[in-house]
């Protein structure tokens, strides 16, 4: 069966898309970059999203889903982290700064080697949210989704064990596997957002929408709905400036969140302090 | 003899090569106050972590009694400030209960006015409370206080001192307390354990302040010190809510140690 659509409807349709994909990436990564902001990961976050490029390559070459190699690089990536923190003799930002920026090179030069297969860098550095299809916004929602549920399912062991890990441990808290399970989470989120902002902005749409949300909230949920609902109000501001002024869309986004995150600095602090 | 709640035999813990802990025994008992002293770096924290279950030793071992509620106070809470955490949310991470039964434990250690403060803006004191608040609602069976008086005034260290010696009487609950001001100790204790990698000794405050390992190890000044506290704690339950006047030795303990600040009426 063929349907014959007008062109605007074409236009609606992969607006609606992008909409659709930001918006979806954007309510999870409210949550979890409250979660980053308070365990101080932003700098982790941003590792593993390094790592995402060689994600591509990875799922190219074994013929997987892409959101799928993102992942799991992601959370082998986290792993790695764990192990090499175990040794105590560098410090945990020299490991992620050795490991970023190596997962990067790694994937860009494995990149290289793919010379038959047509790769578009650009998107996958810095999103390529208008190229959002119906099977990309099945895998954001459904990653987002998931990464919902399970965050609220997470949640009081994961707040007790960002606010102390040992007295959470003494508490009965099983802290090693909350702390892998919340890992898994951002490497799931990065993998679906990956098609939105790219991986090197990925970060942004996590702590950013958080940082502002900060000045607003009473309490740990206030502030991680927030976020959600600041960063889908990017993902709007975004894409509208993206179609007014022809700019790219992934950087938008972002630019609107930290035009949010500005604008909630100079407004009067409604929160405690 | 009370009933044990923990016993530690012959810790020993290396960490990459570096000795911690040589050869430690250490026993709790319901209803006994049994402190922990010793300089930075005696192994003191170490310890504590190795009987929580936190770090496995290398050698020897800790029983704790099946099913020991155990309530613990951590020597720090370094909470971002980006995290929006009031005192009731905090002090309910651990247990969930009600805002009536939280508002009686934080009442019991004379912090209720805190109860919707944000954790970050609360006083180093009014922190301590809250921190043994959150121990208390687990009605636990043995406390684990990891130095409950560090950032606190003097005026706070003595008042902490004696919540500590009430909730024994009132609660019947074992309590081990860490320390390296030991002059705040000895009076409320039963027995004491002075670490130094190794237990140089050990016994009741009486005994162990005239050991020459003590003295030793912590100097003739801090023995001074100790015996201002033992004249102060005779009088602290005679004149109880009243201002006491400056003891004799409080001078020559050289450095405000010995001065004993007026007594706060109690919160109840």
């Amino acid at each position: 069966m063929v349907i014959v659509r007008p062109w605007s409807r074409i236009v609606d349709d992969f607006l609606a898309h992008a909409l659709l994909g930001g918006i979806g990436v954007a309510l999870a990564a409210g949550p979890l970059g409250a979660f980053i902001v308070w365990r101080r990961m932003a700098y982790f976050g941003d590792t593993l999203a390094h790592s995402g490029l060689l994600g591509i390559v990875l799922g190219t070459v074994l013929n997987l889903n892409l959101q799928l190699g993102v992942a799991v690089t992601c959370l082998l990536m986290a792993l790695a982290l764990v192990l090499l923190q175990r040794q105590r003799r560098l410090a945990t930002d020299t490991l992620l700064g050795i490991l970023a920026h190596t997962a990067l090179s790694l994937g860009l030069v494995a990149l290289a080697f793919l010379e038959t297969v047509r790769v578009d860098l650009t998107g996958y550095l810095f999103g390529d949210i208008l190229a959002i299809g119906r099977i990309d916004l099945y895998w954001i929602w459904g990653g987002a989704l998931l990464a919902l549920v399970a965050l609220a399912w997470l949640w009081r062991p994961l707040l007790a064990i960002t606010v102390h890990e040992e007295l959470a441990q003494v508490e009965g808290v099983p802290v090693f596997p909350v702390r892998l399970a919340f890992m898994l989470l951002v490497a799931i989120v990065i993998a679906v957002a990956m098609k939105v902002v790219g991986i090197l902005l990925i970060t942004s749409l996590l702590i950013v929408p958080a940082a502002a949300a900060r000045r607003f909230a009473r309490s740990p949920e206030g502030m991680a709905l927030l976020a959600s609902g600041l960063g889908c109000a990017a993902v709007g501001i975004g894409l509208w400036a993206s179609l007014r002024w022809d700019t790219p869309a992934g950087p938008s986004v972002v630019m609107a969140a930290a035009f949010l995150f500005v604008l909630s600095s100079v407004v009067p602090d409604r929160s405690w302090r | 003899m009370a009933e044990p709640l923990l016993t530690a035999e012959s810790i020993g813990l290396a960490i990459r090569g570096n000795p911690i802990l040589h050869d430690v025994s250490l026993r709790v008992a319901s209803g006994e106050i049994v402190a922990l002293i010793g300089p930075n770096g005696a192994g003191k924290s170490t310890l504590v972590r190795v009987l929580l279950g936190l770090l496995r030793p290398d050698s020897g071992r800790v029983w704790l009694r099946p099913g020991l509620r155990v309530g613990y106070m951590p020597q720090r809470l370094a909470l971002d400030d980006t995290l929006p955490l009031s005192v009731q949310r905090f002090v309910t991470l651990g247990t969930p209960a009600a805002r009536a039964r939280v508002r009686a434990a934080l009442a019991e250690v004379g912090a209720a006015h805190v109860l919707d403060s944000p954790v970050q803006a609360v006083s180093g004191g009014e922190l301590q409370r809250v921190m043994l608040a959150r121990a208390l609602l687990r009605e636990p069976d043995l406390l684990v206080l990891d130095e409950p008086i560090q950032g606190v005034d003097l005026n706070g260290q003595y008042e902490l001192y004696d919540l500590i010696g009430a909730l024994r009487r009132t609660r019947g609950c074992g309590i081990l307390i860490v320390s390296h001001e030991l002059h705040l100790v000895m009076a409320t204790t039963d027995h004491v354990l002075c670490l130094n990698r190794h237990v140089c000794c050990s016994g009741h405050p009486d005994h162990v302040a005239r050991d020459p390992a003590y003295l030793e190890l912590f100097g003739s000044d801090g023995a001074r010190r100790l015996a201002v506290y033992h004249h102060h704690h005779n009088h602290h339950h005679d004149l109880h809510g009243a201002v006491v006047p400056d003891l004799p030795l409080a001078s020559a303990s050289g450095g405000g140690g010995g001065h004993r600040p007026p007594v706060e009426q109690d919160r109840g």
